[in-house]
């Protein structure tokens, strides 16, 4: 009985030592990244792709006043608000005093300097999809941006939300190396699939989640119900969207649906970053987009 | 006396409201999106051409803007009674927040009026300076979108 009593013990001890590992944070090492130069004027282009104004921005910035990453947006979600992070060049509320490593750790694991998970509200999954020299450029130009003291918010999030760890977890079950669409495609389609996916991460917004608040890939860019609890996140696909893609490229520009009528909520912002894109990178969105809807 | 009446009536009107269905059109709703209709047709004659997708014509590009600086000017209280919001009644997205305290609309219709009227004195002038002088109709239309109307089911 006493064995029997030890060899269970012993056998939760393996368990949980085998959870702590697999959900322990994974840091970038200094080392790997040693040999890597920023091109900040590049980074520019990454910063717009990836939307990094539009969620770290104050609320209801305009203009030049969206380069100022003081945070502060709220994010309500089914699991609690969330609050964008200062993350300006100032060392101290911000990310000024943060390494080349420690920013990639954030944007591809999901990780803190301090080694804390960070909540998937922040969309880690799909820069982690990213080409290391694009968030190396686009470090670069986030340092010539200016400071803000603003202190980074709390999340509202309530227990067991709060535990940091279970998101390790999470990670494990929807932290993916690949992108959604496989399938052949041309390179045009290649590019929008890289800054869909990859940089202007569409899908958290426009791909309904699991119970568990991860993308429900098998109904990718299908649209999901709006977080602030009245209406629908538009479906992407062909019958429920029938734009063409010069249409789409336009409005991605301008703001302009076919009908002339003009977006709201976040997609306006999303609409300023768009804007500041290469016509042929958003023609490449717009590829990708119809092709995505070929195979749903 | 004439307080009491007045509560009731308002009382009364706001029943009226709640009860409206979707089968009921509602002649302020009705008259407003036939309104945001009408701005957007023009909008677009415009906003083809900047695009590209038609070719400028100067006399076109300033009737379609001369539209909408008179849209601008249409009076807009009686497109926006109380309680035809899209929590009181169906068929329209207008949210609860245009008639509440701080609400932003009336100042946002003037951003719109001020942008039509920049847009009427250029749009005559060659594509480059009508597609700048869109720019500000569209942001003030997206910036009462972004607040006051609901997305779309």
């Amino acid at each position: 009985m006493r064995g029997f009593v030890r060899f269970v013990l012993i056998l939760g001890l393996v368990a949980v030592a085998a959870g702590l590992w697999l959900t322990r944070p994974i840091s970038i090492p200094e080392e790997e990244v040693a040999g890597l130069t920023g091109d900040a004027e590049a980074g520019e282009a990454v910063f717009w792709a990836a939307g990094c104004a539009s969620c770290h921005s104050a609320d209801e910035a305009e203009g030049e006043a969206r380069l100022v990453l003081s945070g502060g947006q709220a994010f309500p979600s089914d699991f609690g608000t969330f609050r964008a992070p200062n993350i300006s060049s100032n060392p101290e509320h911000g990310i000024g005093d943060w390494t080349l490593a420690e920013f990639l750790t954030a944007l591809q694991n999901g990780i803190s300097p301090e080694g804390q998970h960070y909540y998937p509200a922040f969309p880690y999954t799909a820069y982690r999809l990213a080409e290391r020299q694009d968030l190396v450029d686009l470090f670069a130009f986030m340092q010539t941006l200016p400071a803000s003291d603003a202190i980074s918010l709390p999340h509202e999030v309530g227990f067991p939300f709060s535990i940091r760890r279970a998101v390790g977890a999470w990670n494990l079950l929807h932290l993916r190396d690949e992108f959604t669409v496989e399938d052949p495609l041309s390179d045009e389609e290649t590019r929008g699939r890289y800054l869909a996916e990859a940089l202007a991460h569409c899908g958290e917004c426009h791909t309904p989640r699991n119970a568990l608040g991860g993308l429900d890939r098998g109904a990718w860019l299908t649209g999901a119900p709006d977080p602030s609890g009245q209406g629908r996140i538009p479906d992407l696909t062909p019958e429920a969207l029938g734009w063409s893609t010069g249409e789409i490229a336009a409005y991605l520009n301008d703001g302009f649906t076919p009908d002339f009528d003009v977006a709201g909520g976040h997609m306006q912002s999303v609409i300023q970053n768009m804007a500041r894109l290469t016509e042929a990178d958003r023609a490449a969105i717009a590829a990708y987009l119809l092709h995505a809807r070929d195979d749903n | 006396m004439i307080h009491s009446r007045l509560i009731l009536s308002a009382a009364l009107a706001g029943g009226v409201a709640l009860s409206a269905t979707a089968q009921e059109s509602n002649p302020a709703v009705d008259a407003r999106q036939g309104q945001f209709q009408i701005m957007a047709l023009n909008i677009g004659v415009l906003g083809n051409m900047a695009r590209g997708n038609t070719e400028y014509d100067a006399e076109a590009a300033q009737a379609a803007a001369n539209n909408l600086l008179t849209m601008s000017q249409i009076d807009q209280r009686f497109h926006w009674v109380p309680g035809t919001d899209n929590e009181s009644i169906e068929g329209t997205r207008a949210l609860p927040a245009i008639w509440e305290e701080g609400s932003r609309v009336i100042e946002i219709w003037g951003e719109f009026g001020t942008g039509a009227e920049g847009l009427a004195a250029v749009a005559g002038d060659g594509l480059d300076a009508m597609r700048a002088a869109l720019g500000p109709v569209g942001a003030a239309c997206g910036s009462c979108h972004d607040d006051y109307r609901a997305a779309a089911n």
